[in-house]
């Protein structure tokens, strides 16, 4: 199986019809393993509990970062190679990345809450987060505010590939201006001192999340590939001449495949 | 009756569809909002003191720049004449288009209020507060840019023109909403006396914006 | 409108002057249409076709004379009684074209007639539930000329109505504009090509 088999949509399509429900499956099972292990972990001595909001917490900030990650390969597919589904893939990802970012946010939020006694305080990592948060809702409302996904794809690959660029300095330029203000650091969330009975479960649930991601990246493609189906049907419902005789449904589905294709 | 109800019903929808800007002006409001502590440091103390004024700020722009296709937008595709046209006041239907800029633009950022609120550690009290000022209040900015947004069809310019023209008119709005906000969080004055202005300035607005608008859009159609 | 009296219906220019944008486009323009009659406005480029259907839909005020419409309904004014077809097509893309169709409808009152049926006049009734951005120009055109059929109004006033539209649109439209002429009907086109019905000439622009 090679990328050219999967640049056409409908291999794509039958090929994840079958590989979804283990995703599924494995998926389901590496978190219910995950979330027993860390429910067994020892609370910390100054944390209590609330540490255990971490196995959630590092994950989804994990892969915060990770989804930009893909979607900046899937547009440099856009731009440079072309792949027919790239853009598809960088648009399913979205919506799912700034998903897995709030949940960051959300339990990092509350992770501090006992500590700071707010539930937002200016911290340099929870802040770059909410710049990045931020960044896949201005992505978002790119892919929303054009019509057309082909016109959209580029505009979205551009930004993202730039988002790339600048997350680095943006983190950086955070940070600086951080410890500008409070020279102490009030928390570290996930010191490099773990545990290891913390590391384990740690890393089943990054595991699991990564495949979290995977199955609903996967079933948010199909289900963008079927909706650009739908619009290229409508479209070509739209200019068949009124009156004129019916086209074949299965010769339609062949050309609005194609056209997916295309796009 | 029906012809208002129709006309909101349309701007609401292609507000909410596919290339609507609807969600775009909380998305702005958040960056907006966002972007301060980065210009007055992260000292939540400060933060809170200055929340009321930062949020209402952050919605006022965020109202101005949405406003800028409301007219626009049916001139282009010749809506508009037949909007003149028709049956219906122009003042009314002028009225039903600012509504339905409020209910899709407007609205949506005082349900973002309190997460921002949040963002800029303002309590409870507080965050209430400034979201019924801006409940109260920007029914009068959507009024009164409308009048902006009317200019800049006659005009054909918008953009930064009618910023610079609206911005000012803006100006009393912002005053008694940042001022009530205060009142519940650091006193001395009443809650009571600065919101009832503000309430007074969105009825008067609801008046003079449709008025205005349709007076520039009859003399600046050709 | 059951009480107009549409055989007495009589639009009349007298001495109407238009300037745009301080140039005189035309001045002292008489004309006269009456029920049941098409007036196709002819004339080079920039002599003002466009100007006057737009002064007698009121979206210009004339510089000078009067526009009356005579044994029309008393208790609307004269562009509350016409459709106005211009050059842009006043629809949304982003709504169906049902909801575009019948927005106009809701919008603009008076007496609705079917617009399942008038849909399926212009040939549309396939794409009724497709948002209108999926439309090409001539069918975008279409959907505008059910807005006519949709809304009844006396004086329909046309700008260059075939342009966009194929050779069984022009068909269509004319045996449109017959239906809407033998009803009592009145119409004003502005027009480079020939309507395809029995028009009577109006030259404008002798102004240099």
């Amino acid at each position: 199986m090679t990328l050219i088999d999967l640049a056409n949509p409908t291999r794509f399509l039958a090929l994840t019809a079958r590989v979804l429900p283990w995703l599924a499956a494995a998926t389901v099972l590496l978190l219910a393993i995950g979330l027993y292990q860390a429910a067994l972990a020892p609370d910390d001595y100054q944390q209590g509990a609330t540490v255990k909001i971490m196995f959630i917490h590092v994950p989804n900030a994990w892969l915060s970062m990770f989804v930009w990650g893909v979607m900046s390969i899937a547009s440099l597919g856009t731009l440079v190679w072309r792949h027919p589904l790239a853009d598809v893939a960088a648009k399913a990802a979205a919506p799912i990345g700034a998903a897995f970012t709030f949940l960051a946010l959300l339990t990092g939020s509350l992770w501090g809450r006992p500590m700071w006694g707010t539930y937002w305080e200016w911290d340099a990592r929870l802040t770059s987060v909410l710049i990045l948060f931020l960044m896949y809702l201005g992505l978002m409302a790119l892919w929303r505010a054009v019509d057309d996904p082909s016109r959209a794809a580029r505009a979205a690959a551009v930004l993202t590939l730039v988002g790339a660029l600048n997350l680095p300095i943006i983190k950086f330029s955070v940070d600086w201006w951080n410890t500008l203000h409070q020279p102490a650091s009030v928390m570290r969330m996930g010191g490099s001192a773990l545990d290891k009975s913390f590391l384990i479960p740690l890393l089943v649930m990054a595991i699991a999340f990564t495949l979290l991601f995977v199955t609903l990246h996967l079933a948010a493609m199909r289900n963008e590939i079927l909706r650009r189906r739908v619009r290229s049907l409508q479209m070509m419902q739209a200019s068949r001449v009124a009156f004129s005789s019916e086209i074949g449904p299965g010769a339609r589905g062949q050309n609005a495949s194609n056209e997916v294709g295309a796009a | 009756m029906t012809a208002l109800a129709a006309l909101i019903r349309r701007d609401v929808r292609i507000a909410l569809r596919v290339g609507g800007g609807a969600l775009i002006g909380v998305l702005f409001f958040l960056t907006v909002v966002v972007l301060m502590p980065f210009a007055v440091g992260p000292d939540l103390a400060l933060l809170s003191r200055l929340g009321p004024a930062i949020l209402w700020l952050g919605a006022l722009l965020a109202s101005l720049l949405t406003l800028d296709r409301l007219f626009m937008a049916d001139h282009e595709d010749g809506s508009l004449d037949l909007i003149t046209m028709s049956r219906t006041p122009l003042e009314l239907a002028c009225a039903a288009k600012a509504l339905a800029h409020w209910l899709a633009a407007g609205l949506p950022l005082i349900v973002a209020t309190p997460v921002l609120g949040l963002l800029l550690n303002l309590d409870m009290v507080a965050t209430g507060a400034v979201a019924l000022t801006l409940l109260a209040g920007t029914p009068a900015l959507t009024f009164t840019g409308m009048i902006g947004a009317a200019l800049a069809v006659t005009l054909h310019r918008g953009g930064l023109l009618m910023a610079v023209l609206v911005l000012p008119l803006s100006i009393p709005v912002l005053i008694f909403g940042v001022a009530a906000s205060q009142a519940v969080i650091v006193g001395p004055m009443t809650f009571g006396a600065p919101f009832s202005i503000l309430c007074a300035l969105s009825l008067v607005s609801l008046v003079i914006g449709p008025f205005a608008a349709a007076a520039s859009l009859r003399h600046g159609l050709d | 409108m059951s009480g107009v009296d549409r055989d007495k219906m009589r639009l009349s220019g007298r001495g109407v002057a238009c300037v745009r944008g301080g140039r005189e486009v035309f001045a002292g323009l008489d004309f006269a249409a009456v029920a049941g009659e098409a007036v196709a406005v002819t004339g080079r480029n920039g002599s003002g076709k466009t100007s006057l259907l737009r002064l007698i839909a009121g979206l210009l005020v004339p510089a000078g004379g009067t526009i009356a419409l005579e044994g029309g309904d008393d208790e609307l004014t004269l562009p509350e009684q016409c459709h106005y077809l211009g050059h842009r097509d006043a629809l949304k893309p982003a709504l169906s074209v049902a909801e575009n169709l019948s927005f106009w409808a809701d919008f603009l009152g008076g007496e609705r007639f079917d617009f399942a049926g008038s849909l399926a006049t212009v040939g549309l009734a396939h794409a009724t539930h497709l948002p209108a951005g999926f439309l090409s120009a001539g069918q975008r055109r279409r959907l505008s000329l059910a807005r006519l059929l949709t809304v009844r109004r006396p004086i329909w006033l046309l700008d260059e109505p075939t342009n966009a539209l194929d050779v069984t649109g022009q068909d269509m439209f004319g045996g449109l504009m017959r239906d809407h002429l033998s009803r009592g009907g009145l119409i004003v086109a502005a027009t480079h090509a020939p309507l395809g019905i029995e028009t009577r000439e109006l030259r404008i622009g002798g102004v240099t």
